[in-house]
């Protein structure tokens, strides 16, 4: 059974004046367990609303989500989220922030702050442990808010965009490290982004959205073997299929 | 080394230089150019009107300070209690914000001395009376930056908040929203500091308080008394303890917040 299940998921943003935007229609999607999903698309594909819509952030207007069979409604502790902006507190300790799922189930400091200590160890940053926001890189940042979402223990990971700010080097150190967080974690994880090359280094499935109104295109099994090479001739293959793919979407309308 | 001691020379010299020029120009200009104690009281006279009014027999500045320190804790309290609930409610809940805000549009424009006949009938001429136009004064401030720290809570927060278990107002509320607003709030209570002990002086001086001690209570008594070298002896302390009051504020909120707000982008 899918962990995730989207089902005929429309979601219309109505304005006061004027017709209202269709920014998802009749989107249906399985996710596996322990799967690594990536969703691309141009920007204004409804991308990043259909992550909300997932993490209870946004409502949908028809259709519904089941996680592990089950409608969700709002947000919950058993999806976690890491997102574009940098979100860490300012006003919490590395640790601290780690630990804030935990604190917000009523968990002594001691325990969770012990607890937080095994997701510190996973981004590497133990010394950084009492280290503010405002002192870390960019990476370092998005390295505490993946450990933030993942010491809630969700049932899946959501990811919008999280390396879109940073530089180019960075984000491809990110992006392996994030390849071994979720082996370590066997997470499922629904990561999205609009970079293709960032799709298919990471992803086991590459789920294509068309802008205006955002549907799936197309859904691509990424079977090349990790670490990927992003200068292996598969590897190039695939970005140029799936950035075709991307281009004949937007060109049609 | 060598930067060191040239910035010692700087902080510290130059501004005690400079307050040491004043003084002597004060003196001069009292002893020589005005030469009338009534309408310029030389430093030496208000140097020994200090001594006299601190430590002599008939001095009354401790009871003084005493008092007035009692009505600025009892103005600030006041504004502190009534002030940071109704700024949270009115910066998270938009309806309240809607009910309330013409409310304290309308009543915060009115100077909070003009409060002072309603202070006197509703409160006598007690404490609270004196306390009351200090809380005139200070709530406002304390409302508007609570207010606005609340709105200003970036979005991302009360959505990581959401996620991570946050579901409820009162959890957002306590763990997102008021660590978020506290550097707003600290600065709106130490603008509200200030004007709340500006308007201890007038509230004095206009009768709210039990009409015996007080800085300003007494500041007039002096006045009236034709003993200006006193009336100079209490501006100055009511100045030094407003930069005293400030300091000590400033120096608690910077241990509890520094760490994290130090750079913020």
């Amino acid at each position: 059974m899918a962990v995730v299940s989207v089902q005929h998921v429309t979601k219309l943003f109505v304005r006061d004046e004027g017709e209202p935007t269709v920014a998802l229609k009749d989107v249906n999607l399985e996710i596996e367990e322990k799967q690594f999903i990536c969703i691309v698309g141009a920007s204004g594909c409804g991308k990043t609303t259909l992550l909300r819509i997932i993490a209870g952030l946004e409502t949908t207007t028809e259709g519904s989500i089941l996680l592990n069979g089950s409608p969700v409604e709002g947000t919950d502790t058993d999806r976690g989220m890491v997102f574009q902006e940098y979100s860490l507190f300012p006003w919490k300790s590395v640790i601290d922030n780690i630990a804030f799922s935990l604190e917000m189930q009523g968990i002594p400091k001691a325990e969770r702050r012990e607890k937080a200590e095994k997701y510190l160890k996973i981004i590497h940053l133990e010394q950084f442990r009492d280290a503010y926001p405002h002192e870390l890189s960019g990476g370092m940042r998005q390295r505490v808010a993946i450990a933030r979402a993942l010491a809630n223990e969700p049932k899946v990971l959501l990811m919008d965009e999280p390396f879109g700010a940073l530089d180019a080097q960075t984000r491809n150190v990110m992006q392996r490290e994030l390849l071994e967080i979720w082996a370590e974690t066997q997470k499922t994880i629904i990561f999205v982004t609009h970079s293709v090359d960032e799709a298919v280094f990471l992803a086991d499935k590459i789920v294509i959205l068309s802008p205006r109104p955002g549907k799936i295109e197309e859904v691509i099994s990424v079977d090349l073997p990790r670490m990927r090479h992003r200068t292996a001739p598969k590897f190039a293959e695939l970005r140029k299929h799936i950035l075709e793919s991307m281009e004949k979407s937007a060109t049609i309308r | 080394m060598r930067t060191t001691k040239k910035n010692t020379y700087r902080n510290i010299l130059i501004p005690f230089a400079s307050v040491a020029a004043v003084i002597i120009i004060w003196q001069i200009v009292a002893v020589y150019v005005v030469g009338n104690t009534f309408k310029l009281p030389s430093f030496t006279e208000v140097v020994a009107a200090f001594i006299t009014d601190m430590f002599g027999s008939r001095g009354t500045l401790p009871e003084d300070i005493a008092v007035s320190l009692y009505h600025f804790a009892i103005g600030m309290a006041a504004s502190l209690i009534v002030g940071i609930p109704t700024g949270i409610c009115m910066g998270w809940f938009r309806d309240i914000d809607i009910a309330l805000n013409p409310i304290v549009e309308i009543i915060r424009p009115i100077p909070p001395l003009a409060w002072i006949p309603f202070a006197i009938i509703w409160f006598g001429l007690t404490h609270a009376a004196a306390g009351f136009i200090i809380f005139i004064g200070a709530v406002f401030p304390i409302i508007i930056n609570t207010y606005t720290g609340f709105r200003n809570v970036p979005k991302v927060f009360i959505e990581a908040g959401k996620v991570l278990g946050c579901t409820k107002n009162s959890s957002l509320i306590t763990k997102i929203g008021f660590p978020s607003a506290i550097p707003e709030m600290t600065a709106g209570i130490r603008v509200s500091m200030g004007i709340g002990w500006m308007c201890l002086v007038g509230a004095e001086i206009f009768g709210a308080g039990t009409g015996k001690y007080g800085l300003g209570k007494n500041l007039w008594t002096y006045y009236n008394l034709h003993q200006m070298d006193s009336v100079v002896v209490y501006m100055l302390v009511l100045g030094v303890i407003g930069i005293i009051i400030d300091i000590l504020f400033r120096h608690y909120v910077n241990k509890q917040t520094v760490r994290w707000q130090n750079n913020m982008e």
